[in-house]
C-alpha cells in the first residue's frame, strides 16, 4: 500500500459512520483491536548505531520486516532494542522510507549491496521513488550485464562446455575439431591451421591486387602494357588454385565439425567463405564463351570478399561489424536525412541552374552527384554552379551537409566505444580467469584435503589411542570440526567415502588392471566427481605427454600402479597385512619406517592411498599453490613446472599428483617387501616424467 | 535511440500540430508570454531587463504556494474542544503532519487518500461529500482542527451527535432537510465505490430502490423530505442502527 495509507485508515473507518443509517443489513462486528493503543518509541540498533522511531512509523508498511511481527525475532530483551547486524549507513535510507514514504537510492553505494539490504528488510525495489528509479535501474542493468559476462566466463571454465578449456579426452573428433576452429589456442595444430589460413587469405588478397598492376611486357616495352595477371597467367592461376583449395578444405571441415550445420550455413562467416570461393569454381565450369566471360570477369570482383575472412582473425574487425549492426537505427537515420537533404538541394540547384547554357546540371539525378560531393565537403569541382542563385544555394548546401553528417556520428562513436570497452573488459577478465579459478579451486580442494586429514587423524586415534601420532594435528576451528563431523556422518550414511581428485582420476585411468578397484573407490570418488573430472581433464589437457606416459607406465608396470585394486594386489603379493595408521606424506618424510603400514580394511585403504594432493595447475608456468591442508608445514617445495629434481629420495617429483602418487607408491611399495632395486627403478622412472 | 521511443516519435507528430510539448510529453502549459516577449528574446540587444515583469509574476506565484503552512491551535485548546486525550491528539497530529506537511488537506488530496481504500470502485464523489462534511467552515480545505473535530464527533460523541453528523453528511446543501435527490446522489456515490464486479451484479435501479426504502423508513409525515428530527427519531427506533453505532468506538 502506498505511503501513509495506514495512517489514514482510522479516518476512513471513522468516516464509515456515514453508511450506518443507510445499511439494510446489520454490519459486521469490528475486529478486536490488537494494536497497541499507545504509541511508543522503538530503538533499533543497527551495528551499534541507534535509531529511534515511533512504532507507528514502522507500522505503516506492515508487509516489511520492520512493520510486521518479524522484527520480534531480532528483539533483545536485555537491552530492550531491536538489534540488526547490518550496514548502518544503508539503514538510514531504509528508515527514511518509513518516515517519508519514498525510497531513495544512495548514489555512492554499490547497487548490489543496497539491493541486498532491501531484500533483507522486505522492501520491494519497485517502491523506489521516481527521482532515483531511473538511475537505480540503469546501474542494476549494468551490474547484471557484468555478472552475466562473469558467469559466462565461469561456465567457460572447468564446469561447462567452455571455449578456453579443453574437452575431456573421450569427446568425439567432431567436437574437438569445432573447438579447435573456435578457439585456436587450445592446441598447437589449431594454432598452426589458424595462422596458415590467415597467411593464405593475405596471399590471396595480395595476388588479386598485384594481378592488375601493369608490368612491362618483356621485349615489347612501351607499346603495350599489360597487367601482371595476363603476363603470368599460369603463376597466378596456380596461386589462386592453392588458395581456393585451402579455403574449400577449411569450409568443408568447418561444415563437418559444426554442431548445428543449418545454423552454420546461415551464419555470416560461412556465407563470406562461400562467396569467396565460388567465383573460382564457377570460372572452372563456365565454358570459354565470349558472352559469359564478361560476366565471369565481374564475378572475380567477389574474390575481394576474401578479405572479410580476416574478421575471424581480427577482433577489432568483429567489433566494428558488431557496432555497425547495433547502430543500425542511427545509420538508418543518417541515411534517411541525407537522402532528404540531397533530394531537396538537388532540386533547388537544378532549377537554379536551369537557365544556363552548357550546364552540367542536366537533370535532378545529375544534380544528386553535385549535392553529395558538396554536402560531404569533397568538392571535386567537376560540377560547379554558375548562376548567383546557384552559388548561394550551393553554399547553403555545403553548410548544412556538415551539420547533418555530424549529428548521428557521436552516437555511433559512443556505441563503438562502449562495445570496445566491454570487449576489453571481457578479455582482461578471461586473462585473469585462470589465476582466479586456480585459487578458487585451491580453496575448494583445501576443504577436501582438510577433511581427509581429519579422517586420517581420526583413523589414527581410532586405531591406536595409546600411541601418540607424530603427526602434528592442525588446530581446527570449531567450525571445521563440525564440518568435518558432518562430512563424516555423510560418509557413514552412504557407506561411501570421500577421496581426492588424483586418486579418482587414476582410478579412472586404470583400464588394464581389470577392476580390482573396490567399490568404495570408484563410487566415493564420484562424490567429488565434479572436481575430479575437471582435474582429470585438466591433467589430460595441460599435460598430455605426462598423462600418456603415466598411463603407459601404469599399464606396463602393473605393480607400480597406485589404484586401490593394485594395492590389494600388492598386498596379496607381499602378504603383508598390518594394521596401523595410514600413510601420510608427513610421516613419509618424518618416519619412513614405522608409521607406514598398510591397512587392508577396505575403507581405511582409501586413506592410505591419499597423500595430500594439490590441484594440478592449468598451465605449467603457474606457480603451484601449496596445499593448505598440509600440516607438516615443511618444505615439500613443489618445483613449478617440469620434472627433474628428485630421485628416489627427495619429495620433489614431477608433476604434483604424479609426485604424490610416487610418494605413496614408495610408501606402499616399501611395505610390500619388494626389492629395493625394483623400488628405485620404479621411483626413478616415475619421477623422471 | 531505442526502438520504443522511436515508434512514439514517429507516429506522434503532435508537437508539430501544437498539441503537446516535445520535451516533456505533456500538453503545453498555457504560458502567458506574449508574442512580443518571445521575439524580444531572440534579439541579442534586448537583455534581461526587457522581461522583468513576466519573471516576477511567476516567481511570486510559486513563492505564494510554498509559504502556505497552517498550524493548528495549541494542544490544550484542542483537548478542550475535542474529546481526545493528549496522547491521542499527538498520534493523530503526527500522522496528519506526515502526510500533509503543509498542514491542510485540499479536496484533491482528500479524494486521492480516500481512493486508496477503495481500489475497485470510484470513490471520488463520496469523498467530495465527506470532504464537505469535514470542512465545516467551507473554505475549501480541511485543517487539522476540522479533521480532529469531525473525528471527535464520530468516535467519541454521543449517539445523537453521530446521527447529527451523518445527517449533516447527507444534507448536501445544508438546508436542514434531505430531499430524495440528495439522497439519491449519496446513494449513487456509495454504490459507485463498489465498482463493477459485485455479486449479485449491480443493477441500475438499485440506488433508487434503496432510496425508496430509506424514505419509507425515515419519512414520517411523507412529505418527501427527511428532517433532522424525523431522522434521529427513526434511527433511534431501529435496533440495527443503534447497535452498529458502537462499531467504530475503538478505531483510534
Amino acid at each position: 500500500m502506498a505511503a501513509g495509507v495506514a495512517t489514514w485508515l482510522p479516518f476512513a473507518r471513522a468516516a464509515a459512520v456515514g453508511w450506518l443509517p443507510l445499511a439494510q443489513q446489520p454490519l459486521p462486528a469490528a475486529p478486536r483491536g490488537c494494536e497497541a493503543r499507545s504509541d511508543e518509541v522503538l530503538v533499533v540498533n543497527v551495528s551499534g548505531r541507534r535509531f529511534q522511531t515511533w512504532k507507528n512509523t514502522l507500522d505503516r508498511y506492515p508487509d516489511t520486516l520492520l512493520g510486521s511481527s518479524e522484527k520480534e525475532f531480532f528483539f533483545d530483551p536485555d537491552s530492550g532494542e531491536y538489534f540488526f547486524d547490518r550496514d548502518p549507513d544503508l539503514f538510514r535510507h531504509i528508515l527514511n522510507f518509513y518516515r517519508t514514504g519514498r525510497l531513495h537510492c544512495p548514489r555512492q553505494e554499490c547497487i548490489q549491496a543496497f539491493d541486498e539490504e532491501l531484500a533483507f528488510y522486505g522492501i520491494v525495489p519497485e517502491l523506489i521513488g521516481d527521482c532515483c528509479l531511473e538511475e537505480y535501474r540503469d546501474r542494476k542493468k549494468e551490474n547484471a550485464e557484468r555478472l552475466a559476462e562473469d558467469e559466462e566466463a565461469e561456465l567457460g571454465g572447468p564446469g561447462g562446455a567452455g571455449t578456453d578449456w579443453a574437452l575431456p579426452p573421450d569427446s568425439p573428433f567432431r567436437q574437438r575439431l569445432w573447438r579447435a576452429f573456435e578457439n585456436p589456442h587450445t592446441s598447437t595444430m589449431a594454432l598452426v591451421f589458424y595462422y596458415v589460413t590467415g597467411f593464405f587469405i593475405a596471399v590471396s588478397v595480395i595476388a588479386n591486387v598485384v594481378e592488375t598492376i601493369p608490368c612491362a611486357a618483356g621485349g615489347r616495352a612501351g607499346w603495350r602494357e599489360e597487367p601482371c595477371g595476363e603476363r603470368f597467367p599460369l603463376a597466378f592461376f596456380c596461386m589462386d588454385t592453392a588458395c581456393v583449395l585451402i579455403f574449400t578444405g577449411e569450409y568443408l571441415l568447418r561444415l563437418f565439425a559444426a554442431p548445428s550445420r543449418g545454423r552454420f550455413l546461415r551464419s555470416v562467416m560461412s556465407l563470406i567463405d562461400a562467396v569467396a570461393i565460388l567465383p573460382y569454381y564457377i570460372g572452372l565450369f563456365v565454358p570459354k564463351n565470349e558472352d559469359l566471360s564478361g560476366a565471369f570477369v565481374t564475378l572475380r570482383v567477389f574474390r575481394v570478399f576474401r578479405i572479410f575472412k580476416f574478421s575471424r582473425h581480427s577482433q577489432g574487425l568483429r567489433i566494428l561489424g558488431y557496432t555497425l549492426k547495433s547502430c543500425a537505427s542511427e545509420l538508418g537515420f543518417l541515411l534517411f536525412s541525407l537522402t532528404m537533404a540531397i533530394i531537396i538541394f538537388a532540386t533547388v540547384m537544378f532549377y537554379a541552374e536551369k537557365g544556363t547554357s552548357k550546364t552540367n546540371f542536366t537533370s535532378i539525378p545529375a544534380a544528386f552527384w553535385y549535392t553529395i560531393v558538396t554536402m560531404t565537403t569533397l568538392g571535386y569541382g567537376d560540377m560547379v554552379p554558375s548562376t548567383i542563385a546557384g552559388k548561394i544555394f550551393g553554399s547553403i548546401c555545403s553548410l548544412s551537409g556538415v551539420l547533418v553528417i555530424a549529428l548521428p556520428v557521436p552516437v555511433i562513436v559512443s556505441n563503438f566505444s562502449r562495445i570496445y570497452h566491454q570487449n576489453q573488459r571481457a578479455d582482461k577478465r578471461r586473462a585473469q580467469q585462470k589465476v582466479r579459478l586456480a585459487r578458487i579451486r585451491m580453496a575448494k580442494s583445501g576443504t577436501t584435503t582438510a577433511f581427509l586429514q581429519y579422517k586420517r587423524n581420526r583413523g589414527l586415534e581410532d586405531q591406536d589411542s595409546t600411541r601418540r601420532p607424530a603427526l602434528s594435528t592442525r588446530s581446527c576451528s570449531a567450525f571445521e570440526q563440525q564440518h568435518h563431523h558432518l562430512l563424516h556422518c555423510l560418509e557413514k550414511t552412504t557407506s561411501h567415502e570421500f577421496t581426492d581428485e588424483s586418486t579418482f582420476s587414476e582410478a579412472l585411468g586404470v583400464v588394464s588392471l581389470g577392476g580390482r578397484t573396490s567399490r568404495s573407490t570408484s563410487v566415493s570418488s564420484q562424490a567429488v566427481m565434479g572436481s575430479s573430472a575437471r582435474a582429470s581433464s585438466l591433467i589430460s589437457s595441460c599435460c598430455p605427454r605426462r598423462t600418456k606416459q603415466r598411463r603407459a607406465i601404469r599399464l606396463a608396470n602393473s605393480t607400480a600402479s597406485v589404484s586401490r585394486g593394485s594395492m590389494q594386489e600388492l598386498d596379496t603379493l607381499a602378504g603383508h597385512h598390518s594394521p596401523g595408521p595410514q600413510s601420510s606424506r608427513a610421516s613419509l618424510n618424518a618416519k619412513t619406517h614405522d608409521s607406514l603400514t598398510l591397512n587392508c580394511a577396505s575403507r581405511d585403504l582409501v586413506a592410505a592411498i591419499i597423500s595430500i594432493p594439490t590441484p594440478p595447475a592449468n598451465t605449467p608456468d603457474e606457480s603451484r599453490p601449496h596445499s593448505p591442508a598440509s600440516d607438516n608445514g615443511e618444505g615439500l617445495g613443489r618445483p613449478s613446472g617440469g620434472s627433474g629434481g628428485g630421485g628416489s629420495s627427495g619429495s620433489g617429483g614431477g608433476s604434483d599428483s604424479v609426485g604424490s602418487s610416487s610418494r605413496s607408491n614408495r610408501g606402499t611399495l616399501r611395505n610390500s617387501n619388494l626389492g629395493p632395486s625394483y623400488l628405485l627403478h620404479n621411483t626413478v622412472k616415475i619421477s623422471s616424467l | 535511440m531505442r526502438g520504443q521511443a522511436r515508434k512514439e516519435s514517429l507516429s506522434d507528430s503532435r508537437d508539430l500540430d501544437g498539441s503537446y510539448d516535445q520535451l516533456t510529453g505533456n500538453p503545453p502549459r498555457p504560458t502567458k508570454k506574449a508574442l512580443k516577449q518571445r521575439f524580444l528574446k531572440l534579439l541579442p540587444c534586448c537583455g534581461p531587463q526587457a522581461l522583468p515583469s513576466v519573471s516576477e509574476n511567476s516567481v511570486e506565484d510559486e513563492f505564494e504556494l510554498s509559504t502556505v503552512c497552517h498550524r493548528p491551535e495549541g494542544l490544550e485548546q484542542l483537548q478542550e474542544q475535542t474529546k481526545f486525550t493528549r496522547k491521542e491528539l499527538q498520534v493523530l497530529y503526527r500522522g496528519f503532519k506526515n502526510e500533509c506537511p503543509s498542514g491542510i488537506v485540499n479536496e484533491e488530496n482528500f479524494k486521492q487518500i480516500y481512493s486508496q481504500f477503495f481500489p475497485q470502485g470510484d470513490s471520488s464523489t463520496y469523498a467530495t461529500f465527506l470532504f464537505n462534511a469535514f470542512d465545516t467552515n467551507h473554505d475549501g480545505s480541511v485543517s487539522f482542527e476540522d479533521f480532529v473535530a469531525g473525528l471527535s464527533v464520530i468516535l467519541r460523541g454521543t449517539i445523537d451527535d453521530r446521527l447529527n453528523w451523518a445527517f449533516n453528511l447527507y444534507d448536501l446543501n445544508k438546508d436542514g432537510c434531505i430531499t430524495k435527490e440528495e439522497m439519491l446522489d449519496i446513494m449513487k456515490s456509495i454504490y459507485d465505490m463498489m465498482g463493477k464486479y459485485t455479486y449479485p451484479a449491480l443493477r441500475e435501479e438499485a440506488p433508487r430502490e434503496h432510496v425508496e426504502n430509506f424514505f419509507q423508513k425515515m419519512d414520517r409525515n411523507k412529505d418527501g423530505v427527511v428532517t433532522i428530527e424525523e431522522f434521529i427519531e427513526s434511527c433511534q427506533k431501529d435496533e440495527n442502527i443503534m447497535r452498529s453505532m458502537q462499531l467504530f468506538d475503538d478505531v483510534i
